[in-house]
């Protein structure tokens, strides 16, 4: 038998396609989270492979922290716009005025609220499957997570009680009021997502590539200088060349020293790299050994 | 649109494997030593179990702290069945399904194995061929992983004896010959000193095979695959009914096994009507051919009515169509089986109403003996006879995993409580 090759990008996007049209198929009202980071944008091609050339079977749906890098804002509208499709946007600011989210300080981490405006927008919907990109090799919480992740009614985690996942027969059935998390690139790594975007010539927000940027170095990470994040009385700004390797919120999320212009060169640096991503550029994971298992056992992703 | 006649391999092939063994065989040491070996462990992780080490007053570095657990399973004290792990070398890209290996240890392992090309299984050079090795040799070939690699592990604490591997191998291979396994690959290792697992050593000289990690990177597994039988289970139906594509109907599914091309002759099942391909598509790709487990788009060249179920195969072989079936059951939930209760099996793309009419027998998965029973609990293997509301469209697991695979879903809980693998009625 003469196969043409079969690359293990091919093997991870096949399974993430058959992972899509589960959830089109069984799931009575899905959506398909978008942020705009590099995830959900390898998420949005597979689902071009997926459907096309049918529309998507689910709308897109940003929950916007109000802190969010602009040129990912900017970004996640130009993608929506050009793939034709639905776009909700929900932001935490409306959960702060209706007074669902009280914050402690304007500028602390808006990462650990994003749950309640997650939660509200699902029971607003009524949607019953959440499309993520989260991967198992982020952190070892995630390590442990199912492809179609169970969430109780109230949206919560609970890791001793997961559906066992077998072959590729996954269960998506769900009481009124429950929901599923679905992420399909649970086997994809960050190095598989960069290559993936190489081969697929795929767009993402400009701040994935070196650019001159104002940081602070504060504990061993490179604070963007914004709005939200100035230097303290003992600190100092510099000015360097840096890309981010996730985009989250702008008042934790550290970018990394890189010369990386192109996607062939953050190939080449996350071949070599020594440090995972989120240990380089996620202060809030920092605070505890457990703080992702904790944050997804409240309802976050 | 292009049209693909081939893709060039860019990089290695994907390769899943299932480490079997207990934490005293040194397997968390094992997977610790493969991942830091082939420079899979990053700086901040060895830091932060650098860290717990010298908490917990160890002096070196903890390798097996890197499979440690989650804080709720360290607080509860359970495990959480299967942990993912990655790694890439130059040549191929790994998944470890890492499963912990305590009493739930039937259910972790099978749930573990349903997708691995390969298992590791871990003996203890000073114990031998213990019985949990069997049980996990009898485990793999029940869920027909197609490789084994027997590593003996500890030969530090045996002298690096090739008079003990040998007798180990012996041991297990008069086991594994009863099983029906066929490829196992033997190595001797010291996990924790790195002997034979990514660098060869120095101190087994008289081991002339390959180290683990070569092993895994070479091992063919193109092979396992069943390339005669066209299975393609529909997933999704695709109408744009736009004015460009007005009378389109694409066919979307994955491969579960065989091969198509353009202008086979296809049977829809369970109907029975029968076509020829027409495109075989995937995204702005028109392919000549595709195979098991491409994910594409089929259309045909007649307008049948299929659906969300059905299942195109090429002639040849054909899946049979039935209601009533036999099969390996796997018991999986904490609440028994309850003969009472009806299930959901969900088979492919098919979810239809079934039960459990029969139990021949239950499997001691320690000495093989088939034993009577009429209850099913957690960790169970038996031989069952399934009834099915509507009939499905199944091939023999050893011929086809993909489509001789099922669960069964409790109606009422919605959790998923046995899996099951169809065997011949006559077996």
């Amino acid at each position: 038998m003469n196969h043409r090759a079969f690359t293990h990008l091919d093997a991870l996007e096949s399974e993430a396609v058959h992972i899509m049209r589960e959830v089109a198929a069984e799931c009575a009202n899905p959506v398909l989270l978008f942020s705009g980071g590099k995830d959900s944008v390898v998420l949005l091609r597979l689902a071009e492979k997926a459907f096309r050339p049918g529309r998507f079977p689910f709308p897109l749906m940003h929950i916007d922290t109000g802190h969010n890098f602009p040129e990912v804002i900017e970004f996640r509208d130009y993608r929506a716009k050009e793939l034709g499709e639905r776009l909700i946007v929900r932001s935490m600011e409306d959960s702060i005025q209706r007074g669902r989210v009280v914050l402690r300080s304007e500028n602390q981490s808006r990462n650990p609220f994003q749950s309640i405006t997650l939660l509200d927008a699902i029971a607003e919907f009524g949607f019953d499957a959440c499309i993520g990109g989260a991967r198992r090799d982020e952190e070892k919480a995630r390590a442990k997570e199912r492809i179609f992740s169970f969430r109780d009614e109230f949206g919560q985690w609970d890791p001793k009680n997961q559906r066992p996942e077998l072959w590729s027969l996954f269960n998506t059935r769900t009481h009124p009021g429950e929901n599923i998390r679905v992420f399909p690139i649970s086997n994809w790594t960050e190095l598989d997502v960069w290559e993936y975007i190489g081969r697929e010539r795929l767009e993402v927000p400009s701040i994935y590539f070196a650019h001159q940027r104002e940081v602070i170095p504060r504990n061993s990470g490179l604070l963007p200088v914004s709005s939200l994040v100035q230097p303290g009385a003992d600190e100092h700004v510099e000015s360097m060349m840096v890309r981010f390797r996730t985009v989250g919120d702008m008042s934790c999320t550290c970018p990394v020293a890189s010369q990386a212009s192109n996607v062939e060169e953050i190939i080449a640096e996350t071949v070599l790299t020594r440090i995972t991503e989120r240990g380089a550029t996620r202060m809030d994971d920092q605070t505890s050994e457990a703080s992702m298992e904790l944050r997804k056992r409240e309802g976050y992703f | 649109m292009s049209v693909v006649e081939n893709v060039g391999l860019d990089r290695a092939e994907l390769l899943r494997f299932i480490t079997a063994g207990s934490v005293d065989d040194g397997k968390s040491t094992l997977i610790g030593r493969l991942l830091h070996d082939s420079k899979s462990i990053f700086e901040d992780q060895l830091s932060s179990i650098a860290h717990t080490s010298s908490k917990r007053g160890m002096e070196k570095v903890d390798l097996s702290l890197l499979t440690d657990g989650l804080q709720a399973e360290r607080e509860q004290g359970i495990t959480i069945d299967v942990a993912y792990r990655y790694f890439t070398t130059p040549k191929r890209k790994f998944i470890i399904a890492d499963t912990p290996g305590h009493e739930q240890y039937t259910r972790n392992m099978v749930t573990g194995a349903s997708t691995a090309n390969l298992a590791i299984i871990l003996i203890d050079a000073r114990k031998g061929v213990l019985t949990q090795s069997r049980r996990h040799a009898f485990l793999a070939s029940l869920v027909g992983i197609p490789h084994l690699v027997v590593a003996v592990n500890k030969m530090d604490l045996v002298d690096y004896s090739q008079e003990v591997f040998e007798r180990i191998c012996a041991d297990f291979a008069a086991f594994a010959q009863r099983l029906g396994l066929r490829s196992i690959d033997y190595i001797p290792m010291s996990a924790l000193l790195g002997d034979m697992v990514v660098e060869r050593g120095d101190r087994l000289d008289w081991y002339s095979g390959k180290p683990l990690l070569e092993l895994l990177e070479t091992i063919d597994i193109e092979h396992d695959l069943n390339t005669k039988d066209f299975r393609f289970p529909v997933q999704w139906v695709c109408r744009p009914q736009t004015e460009a594509l007005h009378d389109f109907r694409g066919y979307m599914g994955r491969i579960e096994s065989g091969v198509v091309r353009k202008g086979d002759a296809v049977t829809v099942l369970p109907s029975g009507l029968t076509s020829h391909i027409k495109e075989i598509l995937f995204y702005n790709d028109a392919l000549e051919s595709a195979f098991a487990p491409q994910s594409v788009t089929l259309t045909i060249e007649d307008h049948l009515d299929i659906s969300r179920g059905d299942m195109l195969v090429n002639s040849g072989k054909p899946p049979r169509t039935i209601r009533e079936f036999d099969a390996m059951l796997c018991w999986l939930s904490e609440s028994g089986f309850d003969p009472r209760r009806k299930y959901i099996v969900k088979h492919t793309t098919r979810m239809v109403k079934g039960l459990i009419a029969r139990i021949d027998y239950r499997v001691d998965v320690n000495t093989m003996n088939h034993e009577m029973t009429d209850t099913l609990s957690m960790n169970d293997i038996a031989r069952v006879g399934m009834k099915v509301q509507l009939p499905l469209v199944v091939d023999t697991y050893v011929n086809s995993h993909g489509t001789g695979c099922f669960i069964l879903i409790d109606e009422i809980t919605n959790n998923t409580v046995a899996a099951g693998m169809i065997c011949d009625s006559e077996d």
